[in-house]
């Protein structure tokens, strides 16, 4: 009889158990009644408009324009005219009959839900629904935004959204299904700040629990709280000339402010339209396998070798190494001579001291400086000695993310100690292997990104602060990252001859040797360094890297040219005419504009077509 | 004596009768409110689903009356072997032959009518069960008897497993209370309790802790083995320091404790203290049980550790998931936990009194997906609120209590052991059903008995009920 005990009050102990969860959840815990009030009410997701992109001229750079998605709650629908519906919507009638269909077999599945009918309706569709809506219950519209481009410019930056998929859903449990997602460029790395906030309307059902009105008459609605404007520092007006100067040319244009690290203008070409990016969906296929890749932002990911402006960077961390002053000589001789090898250049005066040599752009001159400094007695073996060297150029942002709000920003590249023992074997390389690392080639790559910025770093005498396309960035972190100045550890004299020089590469009279004379402007002061980079792939690449005016810069610039000659015959006239534009507003030179407007350099970039 | 020949309505128990009245029409209600639209607004719709019930009640009440005037009950014993292997027959069979419904294939389709033999072969086992156990000579010490017994349960149990029923399954675990009143060691139901809670602390919480609860667990059986008071206190102790860890690391001096997490620490005290015991042990001047007692920790440990296999790999993705979402590890209330969820709303907006009847949203509006199957007592708690649920689960533990008791006053052994079948069957199905519509239990599909839709059940669960009504006017005769 013992069992039975033990048995009764086991079973008497879990239905007590039972009672007290029953207690708890009718009785005591108010929640669940507020939830079952939730439940016969009905929440229409209001969307809230994205934030716009305006230009720092307040032009608006992508707005948007209302469309309106139609939502379907199948248990709500009554017999209605198809026909009329399809008309209505310009839709294919048997699509709409198969949905209708589904809905109708798995009634019990879907119970209340709602789903999205048709998405994307334009407005004018819309107000013919919304005039005979009566004719179809079970159907109501709720509005989304789509995104204009009003400003014909600057697509390349501004990234497209699309619906949120279910990897994002899966990461991002704030999101929805049917939200709309920033995927790449601004859209994607603002997108936080674009977004906005859901809001949603109340309905109920009533007695009959078919026709929905408004609970409380609206007063427990929410309002969508739209997302916030970003201003871009991009300058509108300069983004759309830089574009309209890249026509038929491969290459990029970037155009910082140096104080401020903004960015002015950044091109891409062939990069994307406007009219591509409204109707990205449907032209993806096509810009995807385009050979010229207009997707591919080469300003901020193609890691080109940077070619002679490279000088001024070793022009100025040689100085702060001690290596060479000012007045350093070297001769040259049509070139740099060595154990098993030359360096050519081309004819000009010599010898040369510092100033002159980043005015005449001496290859000799800097394969001595290059040596010295890999002979460096401070860092000795090689290794350490380029360790070093790497260590001091990486402070220039070269071979290293910017950390700029481009999400496809590359790094460029810089070789490590470790790449050379493995060419060469370890300590059986010497500064005569890595030569071509004094002239910007060889294994050094940097995105044009990167190369206007070292432009800045020289017009700022020694610092930059990260590149970006956002002035009014919402948050303190991202405020303290792109005001913050990083100094690149070199002294303020030692940027002195090498801004003197790339002047007089600008300004010095014909004749007299400057590589640049093609960016002189009569009233502007543009300190300028050419590059004319050798590219595997067909003719050199045309570098051009400057800022004006020399005192007080107001823009540094890169202009980089994919086959295109010489950095002083291509590059730098498009270089000089972004100056003008940008610090006149209006240029005046019309034959050199369209000296280069008229060049098809794209004749020459090689590309590999798909069949 | 002669059975079978006249009348004997006034030795049927009234209160088995009338509880079991008041369900099968209590449930009818329930289903019609929970399918009630204004388009099928008669109780007596046969193309609605609480039409269809009203013909089910029917049905069972004709088979209550054979099974109460017209069978002869002795026919039950002999029979019994021929019933189970026939049932075993259909439960294989329509793993091949079966309709998929839902995941499982366990229905037999005749035209539109199912057939699931899961809920049939309930009273075959109970009856093949009663009928061996009650044989002269059967005892639960005798290894081939024991083994015997066992096999009736496990056989079905694991062809329902093949068909997917899971949940049908876990109704037979609860035939171990038969066991227990037939013999079986109380310490055996101790063990398996105590292994589901280390499962469910190792879940909810972590191996470790399941770990420490295992441990003090052991410390303090072995207290009462051996009353001496330093185990006790070094389990008061252990858990003493747990509880100040956190605290006491934050002093710079000790923030060395920080290094691990706490439970390591309280796994490490215990240490030495083990080191004693097998000194103990191996020395054979221990108490009494507690080698066993070690054997039993050191089980309960490797099921610790073994519990991420078995919840990985032996549990199914969408079982998994429904455990997680029981203890709030994954919060879904879109997709797992929906049903769940929906359904604690709905009986939680039943308040003291309810809603009244046909006047609840959340049910009616088909909030709650499966309303009038497994989840039907939502319609209960929505409409009859606190009060009414209470009643119900009232009449259901005073069904079950009544059967124990009158099954336990049952001289004959047969009677017995079948009505302890019967009892156990009912709790397990209305303790998991209810637990599992309030969020106590994990989402197990099996109907609540008589108040559930379905024919199947229906019908099954009023033979298996009035077989022992029928058994226990036996009884009454022979007192009489």
């Amino acid at each position: 009889m013992d069992k039975k005990v033990f048995l009764i009050s086991g079973i008497v102990i879990v239905a007590l158990c039972l009672a007290a969860r029953l207690f708890y959840l009718q009785i005591i815990d108010e929640r669940y009644k507020v939830n079952a009030n939730n439940n016969a009410l009905l929440y229409q997701t209001k969307y809230p408009a994205r934030g716009e992109i305006k230009d720092r001229n307040g032009n608006t750079l992508v707005g948007n324009k209302t469309t309106y998605d139609i939502m379907v709650t199948p248990i709500d629908l009554q017999e209605f005219d198809t026909v009329d519906f399809c008309a209505t919507f310009r839709v294919d009638i048997d699509n709409v009959r198969k949905k209708l269909k589904y809905y109708r077999e798995n009634r019990r599945k879907i119970g209340y839900q709602t789903f999205t009918f048709i998405k994307q309706v334009p407005s004018e569709y819309y107000s013919h629904f919304a005039e005979k809506a009566y004719k179809f219950p079970g159907f109501y519209a709720i509005s989304r935004t789509a995104r204009v481009y009003p400003y014909e410019a600057g697509a390349s930056l501004y990234g497209y959204i699309n619906e949120a998929d279910s990897a994002y859903l899966a990461n991002n449990p704030e999101y929805r299904r049917g939200d709309y997602v920033g995927i790449t460029g601004i859209e994607r790395s603002y997108e936080d700040v674009l977004r906005g906030k859901k809001g949603y309307n109340i309905m109920v059902r009533d007695v009959h629990n078919r026709i929905r009105q408004s609970f409380r008459n609206g007063e427990m609605d929410v309002e969508a709280e739209p997302g916030k404007d970003l201003i871009a520092s991009i300058d509108g007006p300069l983004q759309q000339y830089g574009e309209r100067l890249m026509a038929n040319k491969v290459g990029s244009i970037v155009a910082i402010e140096p104080s401020t690290g903004e960015i002015l203008a950044i091109v891409s070409a062939p990069g994307l339209t406007t009219e591509d990016l409204s109707n990205i969906r449907k032209e993806y296929g096509r810009l995807a396998t385009d050979p010229y890749k207009p997707m591919f932002n080469r300003a901020v990911m193609s890691a080109y070798p940077p070619g002679s402006v490279f000088k001024t960077v070793n022009a100025l961390v040689a100085q702060q190494m001690g290596v060479i002053t000012p007045e350093t000589r070297f001769s040259c001789s049509r070139g740099f001579y060595y154990a098993g090898g030359k360096m050519g250049c081309h004819g000009h005066r010599s010898p040369l001291n510092l100033k002159e040599s980043i005015m005449m752009s001496c290859n000799a001159y800097y394969a001595n400086v290059f040596r010295a400094m890999m002979k460096n007695p401070d860092h000795q073996p090689i290794g350490e000695a380029f360790d070093y060297w790497k260590e001091q150029v990486m402070k220039f942002g070269i071979g290293t993310k910017l950390g700029s709000d481009f999400p496809s920003e590359l790094q460029g590249n810089l070789p490590s100690t470790k790449n050379y023992d493995k060419i060469h074997g370890k300590g059986k390389w010497n500064a005569f292997n890595i030569l071509s690392l004094a002239i910007g080639q060889g294994e050094v790559g940097a995105t044009p990104l990167q190369i206007a910025n070292v432009a800045a770093i020289i017009a700022n005498r020694g610092y930059y602060i990260i590149p970006h396309l956002i002035k009014n960035a919402p948050d303190s972190l991202r405020r303290a990252k792109y005001t913050e100045k990083h100094w690149v550890g070199v002294d303020l004299q030692h940027f002195e001859p090498v801004i003197e020089g790339m002047y007089l590469s600008v300004n010095a009279p014909a004749g007299t040797g400057g590589t640049s004379r093609r960016a002189h402007m009569d009233d502007i002061d543009i300190c300028g360094k050419t590059g004319t980079a050798q590219n595997p792939h067909g003719r050199d690449n045309s570098v051009f890297m400057c800022f004006a005016p020399k005192d007080n810069p107001k823009i540094a610039v890169c202009v980089y040219l994919e086959n295109a000659g010489a950095g002083g015959t291509w590059a730098a006239p498009v270089a000089s005419l972004i100056v003008e534009k940008y610090l006149k507003g209006e240029v005046s030179r019309k034959e050199l504009e369209q000296y280069v407007e008229g060049a098809n350099l794209k004749a020459n970039v090689p590309v590999k077509r798909k069949k | 004596m002669s059975y079978g020949q006249q009348p004997r309505a006034r030795k049927v128990d009234f209160g088995l009768l009338l509880s079991y009245l008041f369900l099968a029409f209590y449930g009818w209600l329930n289903i019609y409110s929970a399918v009630y639209s204004e388009e099928h607004a008669s109780i007596l719709d046969f193309s609605q689903r609480y039409g269809l019930q009203f013909i089910w009640v029917m049905i069972s009440l004709g088979i209550a009356i054979l099974l109460l005037y017209i069978i002869n009950p002795r026919s039950f014993q002999p029979l019994s072997l021929v019933l189970y292997l026939g049932m075993l027959a259909l439960l294989a069979a329509v793993i091949f032959l079966g309709k998929e419904v839902n995941g499982s294939k366990s229905w037999f389709y005749i035209g539109s009518f199912g057939l699931q033999p899961a809920e049939f072969s309930k009273i075959t086992t109970s009856l093949l069960l009663a009928y061996i156990m009650s044989r002269y000579g059967f005892s639960l010490s005798n290894r081939r008897d024991a083994i015997k017994a066992a096999l009736v349960v496990i056989v079905p149990i694991l062809l329902i497993l093949l068909e997917k029923e899971t949940g049908s399954a876990l109704v037979y675990v609860g035939l171990i209370l038969v066991f227990y009143m037939e013999g079986l060691a109380g310490w055996v139901i101790v063990a398996g309790l105590s292994l589901i809670a280390m499962f469910v602390i190792t879940i909810a919480l972590s191996p470790l802790t399941a770990v420490v609860c295992a441990l003090s667990a052991a410390v303090i059986i072995r207290f009462f083995l051996s009353r001496r008071l330093v185990w006790l206190l070094t389990a008061i102790l252990v858990i003493v320091l747990i509880c100040f860890i956190p605290k006491l690391s934050a002093l710079e001096s000790l923030s060395f404790l920080k290094a691990v997490k706490p439970e390591v620490w309280a796994v490490l005290l215990f240490v030495p203290h083990f080191v004693l015991w097998l000194r103990d042990l191996l020395a054979r001047r221990d108490e009494r049980g507690s080698g066993r007692l070690m054997l039993s920790l050191f089980c309960a440990i490797a099921m610790v550790f073994s519990v991420n296999f078995i919840f990985n790999k032996v549990l199914q993705p969408h079982q998994r998931a429904r455990i997680e979402n029981l203890f709030g590890i994954t919060e879904d209330l879109q997709g797992i936990g929906y049903n769940v969820h929906q359904s604690k709303i709905a009986i939680g907006s039943g308040g003291l009194t309810g809603k009244g009847f046909l006047n609840g949203t959340q049910t009616k509006y088909n909030f709650v997906p499966e309303q009038s199957t497994d989840f039907i007592f939502c319609t209960v708690g929505e409409e009859w609120g606190f009060l009414g649920s209470i009643a119900l689960l009232a009449v259901y533990i005073f069904l079950i209590l009544r059967i124990i008791h009158l099954a336990s006053k049952n001289a004959d052994a047969f009677t017995r052991i079948y009505g302890y079948c019967v009892a156990s069957i009912f709790l397990m199905h209305v303790v998991i059903n209810i637990g599992m519509t309030m969020g106590l239990l994990p989402v197990i599909g099996i109907p609540l008995p008589f108040l559930s839709y379905g024919g199947s059940g229906m019908v099954s669960f009023t033979i298996l009920l009035f077989i022992f009504i029928r058994l226990d006017m036996e009884r009454q005769n022979k007192d009489a």
